[in-house]
């Protein structure tokens, strides 16, 4: 960091730069504030008013001074009230909790085998991870529409051949037996395969960087193996753990294309109950509140990863 | 723990079956797209039928012409913008509003689409009422996926930025270099790799997007995905398996052939390095 001991000659060098920082920190603040901050305020004071019929007209009630004032409660009310909106917010934490849980299972120990993959061979696997992300994600979920069919898909018919079907009914994943589609197995599924590299990344990147003489020492002191991952590698992963647990938990509260897509009636889920508000009832007050109350919910998330992102920032090399 | 053969079997196996999870709808994608039956999931020979179907599809084709254009102008918005954010959040280490920043930077990466694009959708809507513009139409889906594309290409061109030596900087600075002459002449080379990387990303983002275009679109803007998407809804067909394949080779030859010249760049300098090494 240039800044860290600026000598006197170096900070009169320095003083020209005040105008060029004030434009490279000002042009992309301003451009958030406009385009993210004040597009929520705005959410956030239409969520207290109301609908004047099927009109959209009432959106402008900020123009008028004395009704904005009056903040209406009625939509939270109906959000608090509505077993159908409570029981919706619980399904999509639960979902987006399932999701990340399962893709940690599978994650943690996939980033750990590559971290201790053979040096050459690690970016192949690295690529391996992110290629999928630059072929459509929205054709990647559609895919499997078609391989989870009982009859017909690929992947529909293993989990028939194998007597799956057991073990998913008790669980309350599937309603019948050979009916993988559009139920919370099939939601969490496709779930899991969008958000599974998101979790993988920054577990390879607390993974690979981790000094492996601790794991000596470890052993050293007596540890045996399956004592020092859990005792050494599980706890110095913890930053990644956090970060890939919450960039897979907090899309997944919202998410709307996949339950749209692979769900059914048993998943609804929050952002398809915003999508309905929306684009169906024309409840734009409706949708709104559904949104502030979203963000409510997903807030100390938001606030663990960015706390994650920051100490990673510090943590230079 | 992976010391014992029997922990590398392990490991062996998990990567594999991780892998075969992530590609197996990308093969059943291809597979099916050369299907003879109307139901793609169904193999009843090969054919060529779908793809014949998809280059005489007006829809399709008219969607892809708006969905490049935006995401060509996205990328572009997207990397400016995110060098100049990754830039404030790296090489300044506190000015007013540090954390807000960073915070509303990287929001956009995780937060629902839901609420970004509806929240962005109604204050456009408020601006309209009063200014009478924007109109509804690419330009709104534009600055939708900028917000997403920022957030990317914030991330990908600071961790760049990060490993980056300062010492180049600083010796450039001690050599007489102004701040933007320092940028250009030698932050800039050094980034440029992560800029073309952020670029691209944005590009397949926004390509991509289902959500946010859907709040933002008007008539006369309907993305491919759009399209993409009010099919898969309706249920499978095979046009778009077609489609699909077509989207899995471009980025295929892509991918590799960027990775390949960047492998190649690497070797050389690494080359360079070491004669320069053993020079001096």
């Amino acid at each position: 960091m240039a800044s860290r001991n600026i000598e006197p000659r170096r900070a009169r060098r320095l003083l020209p730069r005040v105008g060029g920082r004030q434009l490279v920190v000002g042009v992309p603040f301003l451009w958030l504030l406009a385009f993210f901050l004040l597009p929520f305020l705005i959410v956030l004071r239409i969520s207290f008013s109301e609908m004047d019929g099927a009109s959209i007209g009432d959106l402008v009630v900020w123009a008028d001074q004395q009704l904005s004032l009056t903040l209406r409660l009625q939509n939270y009310i109906t959000l608090f009230q509505d077993d159908l909106y409570f029981a919706t917010y619980g399904h999509s934490l639960v979902y987006a909790a399932v999701t990340t849980l399962v893709c940690l299972v599978i994650g943690y120990p996939f980033a750990y085998f590559m971290a201790r993959a053979p040096k050459g061979l690690q970016p192949l696997l690295l690529m391996g991870v992110m290629l999928p992300f630059w072929t459509s994600f929205l054709l990647r979920v559609y895919a499997w529409k078609g391989l989870l069919d009982a009859q017909t898909g690929w992947v529909g018919r293993f989990l028939a051949h194998v007597h799956a079907d057991q073990l998913l009914v008790p669980l309350g994943l599937i309603p019948a037996p050979g009916q993988f589609m559009y139920t919370p197995f099939s939601l969490v599924l496709g779930m899991v395969y969008t958000y599974l590299p998101f979790m993988v990344l920054p577990l390879y990147g607390t993974l690979s960087k981790m000094d492996l003489r601790l794991l000596e020492a470890a052993q050293d002191l007596g540890a045996t193996a399956w004592q020092a991952f859990w005792r050494v590698t599980v706890p110095l992963s913890r930053s990644g753990i956090v970060a890939g647990a919450m960039l897979v938990f907090i899309p997944c509260v919202g998410e709307y294309v996949i339950p749209e897509l692979l769900g059914g009636p048993q998943t609804l889920m929050i952002g398809r109950v915003l999508w309905d508000e929306f684009f169906s009832n024309n409840d734009w007050p409706m949708a709104s509140s559904v949104a502030v109350v979203m963000v409510l919910l997903i807030i100390v998330p938001l606030a663990l990863l960015n706390g994650s992102q920051a100490r990673a920032r510090e943590a230079r090399p | 723990m992976i010391a014992t053969p029997a922990g590398r079997w392990t490991g062996r196996a998990w990567l594999l079956l991780g892998f075969a999870f992530l590609y197996l709808p990308i093969v059943a994608l291809v597979v099916f797209s050369f299907t003879d039956s109307p139901v793609p999931n169904v193999w009843a020979g090969f054919s060529l039928r779908w793809y014949h179907k998809l280059a005489g599809d007006e829809q399709i084709r008219e969607a892809l012409f708006v969905s490049l254009r935006i995401a060509a102008a996205t990328a572009t918005g997207a990397v400016l913008l995110g060098t100049l954010a990754a830039f404030a959040l790296e090489r300044f280490p506190r000015f007013r509003g540090r954390t807000a920043f960073a915070g509303m930077v990287s929001a956009p990466l995780v937060m629902p689409e839901v609420i970004v694009g509806l929240s962005l959708l109604l204050m456009l809507v408020s601006v309209q009422r009063v200014f009478g513009f924007p109109e509804r139409g690419l330009t709104t889906i534009w600055l939708g996926h900028m917000l997403v594309g920022m957030a990317y290409a914030t991330v990908v061109i600071g961790a760049r930025l990060r490993d980056l030596n300062p010492q180049y900087e600083e010796a450039a600075q001690d050599l007489g270099a102004r701040p933007v002459q320092v940028f250009f002449l030698v932050t800039l080379p050094m980034i440029a790799e992560s800029m073309l990387a952020a670029w691209l990303l944005s590009f397949t983002l926004s390509l991509d997007d289902v959500v946010m275009s859907a709040f933002l679109s008007g008539p006369g803007s309907t993305t491919l995905p759009l399209v993409i998407f009010s099919r898969a809804r309706l249920g499978l067909d095979p046009t778009v398996n077609a489609l699909a394949t077509v989207v899995i080779a471009l980025a295929a030859v892509f991918v590799v052939a960027s990775s390949y010249l960047i492998a190649a760049r690497e070797r050389r300098r690494f080359r360079e390095g070491r004669a320069a090494g053993g020079g001096g």
